[in-house]
């Protein structure tokens, strides 16, 4: 992919996400939408996977690379999250894909690594050269980088938050980043509240100049 | 259309717009506040965090080198904030920066602060907390401290801590009215007196009026609650006195919008942009050595594993505000509670730091995860660049934008920061009992909840866009009370100081207003009193 073209696709983000463009891609991006769904989706997974790894899903499972066992973003929901309609992203992802593999590919013919045919260039990769990719992504002279800010903030929130749920119903349902957090139950209306919270007794001495409403002086 | 007029225009209902406003109509002034975000109160806020729920009140804002959050709502970051009420220390107002000479006005110094303080310590009102108030997650700070040789206080909160249930949740705003928020005081005493607060309006810009007797014409927008990039209406209010409170980032972008038409405004206005300072650390407390070396346990036979219980800050040291220390060097380090959607932003002791196998390892030991925050000394360095189309950034998705600031952290405020992560260190690393390190600043560069200094006062009109009534230089009757007016960091919290700072421009204002003919008492109570 050529510097023009990512420069448009980050142009397109901002301005779609911002609301001031309703069609702010243009067909062709629209048609490979369908042609590569599959593509796309494999792309972002292996992304989040690398952000947040976890167990391969079924034996054979080349998107997400095995690097653990136990849950990762992409057991935690955050392809879902990405293309939920309180996100204005869905329609940007397989830009998005294309742009990771796009980099995935100048990186492969950069070290002479072989990627196979059959698979999004990005998920071709192994795991540790997927994370030696991304953490290049976010050079701070990189000129994706807002991009790869936004996606790894949402890929965390989809985990730590579970962002797409009401927290009480995801914890219900075990969800696996709220479980890996061991993130605290609420009580039975739902809400929270911590009636021992304190180690109740005193534990430092006071700064000698503190004023009368407990401020510095 | 029928022209619509006020005697005193407010653009913003956080600490700088709400004081104000209340003051102005207890007086006996028409107030009418513009406010950008929605109304809620305590049954809309939710224990959730789901998209779609706290984004609708509190934004993050990503400019180029530092991230804000900021609130987004009537009451705006009072909402939010997590109620730490702390004064700043004398030596704050005596800093001379980088440019060798005082920065703030010579008619302010802590003393000159303290009366002001004191009102809004007994409005909202503030409590002075004790050790049963402090969390577990203050306790470990506290513990380490006295073990490390340092005192450590419990931090003062506006919290009614009868009420409080310690649920942690105070970013989604307070389900059980516990904490003192603008929600409880200042707005509803001035909404009383017959302020119009109209949430979801979001001023773009601020002109010189042609009606008699008018100042400033205040055009807004009204944004659609479910999409607040959409825009379902628009209209002008002509008032006598305009009070722009907008919050650091939104009040200088509006200012620099209407340039042109105000003939000109200060070259200040989006320049000394400062971030207080603001440094956010994770300690990855040891279980077993919180046990044996601060001897500390809890009713469940865990040690420490309090990371989401209690409220957000209980805990700070005071033992680096030294007055006689040279400047970037004085900070204070606080205990504080973020949700899991930082999460991101810790780093692990491996590489890569802040994702991959050794960062989710560390995940699962959240509970034991102890987050700081060091307010620091930094330089002023950010600047507002090209103005955005409307607001005061693109929005990029629900409490999320795309922010028009630029900070490059100098030289001093890097060496600011290293002191503060050394300090912490020496404390929370001391024979083992955590590993400390701040938050990457790969994804979201610095992070600061304490936007400062965009339209600043002073006695310079080089360096400060107010004078030290708070009024914009060459603008009769358009004054600026939020964060933006507050000439530099301040190493504590800066709610209490931005509004001791509004109740100390309240005289100014009334007198600006009294010029144009609005009739004002002075003798104005407390809210509620």
């Amino acid at each position: 992919m050529t510097g023009p073209d990512r420069r448009a696709i980050l142009k397109a983000l901002v301005a779609t996400l911002a609301g001031l463009s309703a069609d702010g891609l243009d067909s062709p991006v629209a048609d490979a939408a369908d042609a590569s769904e599959s593509w796309t989706t494999q792309t972002l997974e292996a992304f989040a996977d690398t952000l947040i790894p976890g167990a391969r899903r079924f034996p054979g499972d080349v998107v997400v690379a095995g690097a653990v066992t136990g849950p990762g973003a992409v057991q935690a929901g955050a392809v879902g999250l990405l293309a939920s309609p309180e996100l204005p992203v869905a329609p940007l992802l397989p830009a998005i894909a294309a742009l990771l593999d796009a980099r995935a590919v100048a990186y492969a013919a950069l070290r002479l690594i072989w990627l196979p045919p059959t698979r999004p260039p990005f998920v071709g990769l192994s795991f540790s050269d997927r994370t030696a990719l991304v953490g290049g992504l976010f050079d701070p002279d990189d000129l994706d980088r807002p991009i790869w800010q936004v996606m790894s903030l949402l890929v965390g929130l989809a985990f730590d938050t579970a962002g797409q749920q009401d927290t009480v119903e995801a914890l219900g349902q075990g969800h696996p980043g709220l479980a890996w957090l061991r993130f605290p139950e609420p009580d039975p209306d739902g809400l929270w509240r911590f009636p021992d919270f304190s180690y109740g007794r005193p534990l430092a001495d006071l700064h000698p100049n503190t004023t009368a409403s407990g401020s510095p002086a | 259309m029928t022209v619509q007029t006020t005697d005193v225009l407010v653009i913003g209902s956080g600490f700088g717009g709400a004081i104000p406003a209340y003051y102005l109509a207890a007086g006996g002034a028409r107030v009418t506040v513009l406010e950008r975000g929605p109304r809620a109160a305590a049954a809309d806020f939710t224990h959730s965090m789901r998209l779609g729920t706290y984004n609708k009140i509190v934004d993050v804002i990503q400019g180029d080198g530092v991230s804000v959050v900021a609130g987004n709502c009537v009451g705006g970051g009072s909402v939010v904030y997590f109620a730490a009420s702390l004064r700043a220390p004398s030596f704050v107002f005596e800093r001379h920066g980088s440019l060798g000479r005082r920065l703030w006005p010579a008619a302010l110094t802590r003393a000159a602060l303290d009366p002001w303080y004191d009102r809004v310590e007994e409005a909202l009102p503030v409590t002075r907390t004790d050790w049963p108030d402090v969390s577990y997650a203050g306790g470990v700070l506290a513990a380490a401290c006295r073990r490390a040789g340092h005192t450590c206080n419990p931090v003062p909160v506006a919290v009614d801590t009868s009420a409080c249930t310690n649920c942690n949740w105070m970013l989604s705003g307070c389900r059980f009215d516990a904490k003192r928020s603008l929600l409880l005081n200042y707005l509803p005493a001035a909404e009383a007196h017959g302020a119009d607060i109209r949430p979801l309006h979001e001023v773009q810009t601020v002109t010189p009026s042609p009606l008699s007797g008018h100042r400033y014409a205040v055009g807004y927008t009204v944004l659609d609650p479910d999409d607040y990039s959409c825009t379902s209406e628009a209209g002008v209010i002509h008032a006598r006195v305009v009070v722009l409170a907008a919050g650091a980032v939104g009040t200088p972008v509006i200012l620099q919008r209407s340039a042109l038409l105000l003939g000109g405004i200060p070259a200040a206005v989006g320049r000394y942009f400062s971030g207080n300072g603001d440094r956010v650390s994770v300690a990855d407390i040891v279980e077993d050595k919180a046990r044996s070396l601060l001897g500390l346990s809890r009713p469940d036979g865990s040690a420490y594993q309090g990371l989401p219980v209690g409220r957000p800050i209980t805990a700070a040291t005071y033992d680096h505000l030294d007055p006689t220390a040279p400047e970037y060097s004085r900070f204070t380090l606080q205990q504080i509670y973020f949700p899991p959607l930082t999460n991101l932003l810790a780093q692990a002791a491996g590489s890569p730091a802040w994702f991959g196998v050794e960062k989710r390892n560390m995940r699962a030991r959240w509970r034991s995860w102890l987050t700081l925050l060091a307010m620091t000394e930094d330089d002023n360095e950010g600047t507002f660049g090209v103005v955005p189309l409307t607001g005061g950034f693109t929005r990029l998705a629900p409490g999320l934008g795309q922010g028009t600031m630029t900070y490059r952290p100098t030289s001093r405020t890097r060496r600011a920061w290293d002191r503060a992560d050394t300090a912490l260190r020496d404390i929370l690393e001391k024979d083992g009992l955590s590993r400390v390190r701040p938050w990457s600043e790969d994804v979201a560069d610095t992070v600061t909840a304490h936007p400062l200094g965009s339209a600043r006062i002073g006695d310079d009109p080089a360096t400060s866009a107010l004078t030290d009534g708070h009024e914009l230089r060459g603008h009769s009757g358009l004054f600026v009370t939020d964060g933006a007016a507050v000439p530099t960091s301040l190493t504590v919290n800066p709610s209490l100081t931005i509004a001791a700072l509004a109740e100390r421009a309240v005289a100014t204002i009334v007198t600006r207003a009294a010029d144009t003919g609005v009739a004002l008492r002075r003798d104005v109570p407390l809210p509620g009193r």
